[in-house]
């Protein structure tokens, strides 16, 4: 990212602290938050819809059910209060490293010095930004669990069938992370 | 004892069961008959409760579950073990954790008493100690059948509901599985229900059989009195099920 922020502000003009800027705020607003999102959709995603759908397919959810315990709190709820608890962590781990790589790789592709990064990751902060983000990765983060939960918690079939669910899953949540991400930034940024 | 009393179900508009009425007894092993599509699981899930009945009466002792509300219901299914034709164990779960679950979500019992009874039901089912903390995917066919016969008497219940208990087994642990059933059943005084179109186990445990046909009682009786029948719907499918068997014995020769 940091590369090509350069590469795209390599005019006299533009002060290259501006790359670091770009940086920061890209990962920021848009990469930590919704990127990650999107990543983890498909491999938390997919796994809580394999995992859930197994369940019904195999009967163990039936078995739950004979037994008197809630299949659906007892299965969905912790998987949701703990993606959405470690969301905003993981932004905030993910933010620190994505500038912490691009400290790094700008010196080391000869774009940037590491003081001119540092001036740049610094000018013009908007602490607002941190927080929209941390509120985008909490909604992304209910999606990321509730979704796949879903399509897995209504599987009908066999194994074939929980692997279609699991791709139905992982696109209807990336669809959605998009679309709650185009309605937050309207709501909250605008 | 369950008493099922002119029970009637349909999907969209497709009737499935058509006035079922029959009793189990406790102490006995109460076996459902019939060919696959007959309505053997619907009248299963029925009498648990998890499918609503059109009409008719399902008596648990003198409680009538159709006119329970849901929480009242839980309270019935709390007296209730269920073995699944595929044992529906849970994966993540070691064979004692599994045992142990019903006691985990349902009793107040110390640590000790819990491994106590988890140790009494594996027992009872002839699993030994060393398979205790393996996990379902680690242990064979049978055993998990065993497994999931301990985790459905854990809670010590008064009715046993069996799913096809021998699908997927060899006729030598089918045997073991239904004698099994059979003790369990007689030991705990439990009313049994076991759901099957296995011949064997028929004439095995057979102490009270139910044969349905396209959603209706056919016929009832015994072990003794099935073999003289005269009502061919039963007839052409004990034909089909010894011609299935004869087969698969040939085949095996073959091979």
């Amino acid at each position: 990212m940091v590369i090509q922020f350069a590469y795209s502000l390599s005019n006299p003009l533009y002060p290259s602290s501006l790359v670091g800027l770009g940086t920061r705020d890209t990962l920021i607003l848009e990469f930590s938050s919704t990127m990650m999102a999107l990543i983890l959709a498909g491999k938390i995603g997919s796994n809580i819809t394999s995992e859930i759908g197994t369940m019904r397919v195999t009967e163990q959810i039936d078995s739950l059910e004979i037994m008197g315990v809630n299949s659906a709190s007892f299965l969905i709820l912790p998987k949701i209060v703990a993606v959405v608890f470690i969301f905003p962590f993981l932004y905030i781990v993910s933010v620190f490293f994505g500038l912490l790589g691009g400290m790094m790789t700008g010196p080391l592709a000869g774009v940037i010095t590491v003081a001119e990064y540092i001036e740049g990751i610094q000018w013009l902060f908007y602490p607002y930004y941190v927080t929209f983000s941390l509120i985008k990765s909490v909604f992304f983060g209910f999606l990321v669990a509730s979704v796949p939960a879903y399509f897995g918690y209504h599987v009908q079939g066999g194994a074939l069938d929980v692997g279609k669910a699991s791709t139905l899953a992982v696109v209807n949540t990336n669809v959605l992370i998009l679309l709650f991400d185009l309605i937050l930034t309207q709501l909250l940024l605008t | 004892m369950i008493d099922v009393k002119n029970v009637y179900k349909s999907f969209d508009e497709q009737p499935v069961l058509k006035d079922v009425s029959t009793r189990f007894e406790p102490g006995i092993a109460n076996l459902i008959i019939g060919r696959s599509g007959s309505g053997k699981t619907v009248l299963v899930k029925s009498i648990l409760g998890l499918y609503e009945i059109d009409k008719g009466e399902i008596w648990y002792g003198d409680v009538n579950l159709v006119n329970l509300d849901e929480k009242e219901k839980k309270k019935i299914r709390s007296e209730v073990g269920m073995v699944f034709q595929g044992g529906a164990l849970f994966d993540s779960l070691s064979v004692q954790s599994n045992v142990r679950f019903p006691l985990d979500m349902f009793t107040n019992m110390t640590a000790k008493q819990k491994q106590e009874r988890v140790e009494f039901c594996l027992d009872h089912v002839n699993i030994e100690p060393t398979a205790y903390k393996l996990s379902p995917s680690e242990i064979s066919g049978g055993m998990q059948k065993r497994v999931a016969i301990a985790r459905a008497i854990s809670l010590n219940p008064k009715y046993l509901f069996c799913d096809e208990p021998n699908s997927g087994l060899d006729p030598e642990t089918s045997t073991v599985i239904d004698k099994l059933l059979l003790r369990l059943t007689r030991e705990f005084n439990m009313t049994t229900i076991i759901n099957t179109h296995d011949m064997n186990s028929v004439i095995e445990i057979g102490e009270s059989i139910l044969f349905i046909s396209k959603g209706e009682v056919a016929w009832q009786g015994t072990n003794r009195e099935i073999l003289n029948t005269e009502n061919q719907k039963l007839n052409a499918f004990i034909f089909a099920n010894k011609m299935y068997a004869k087969m698969r014995e040939e085949r095996k020769k073959e091979m």
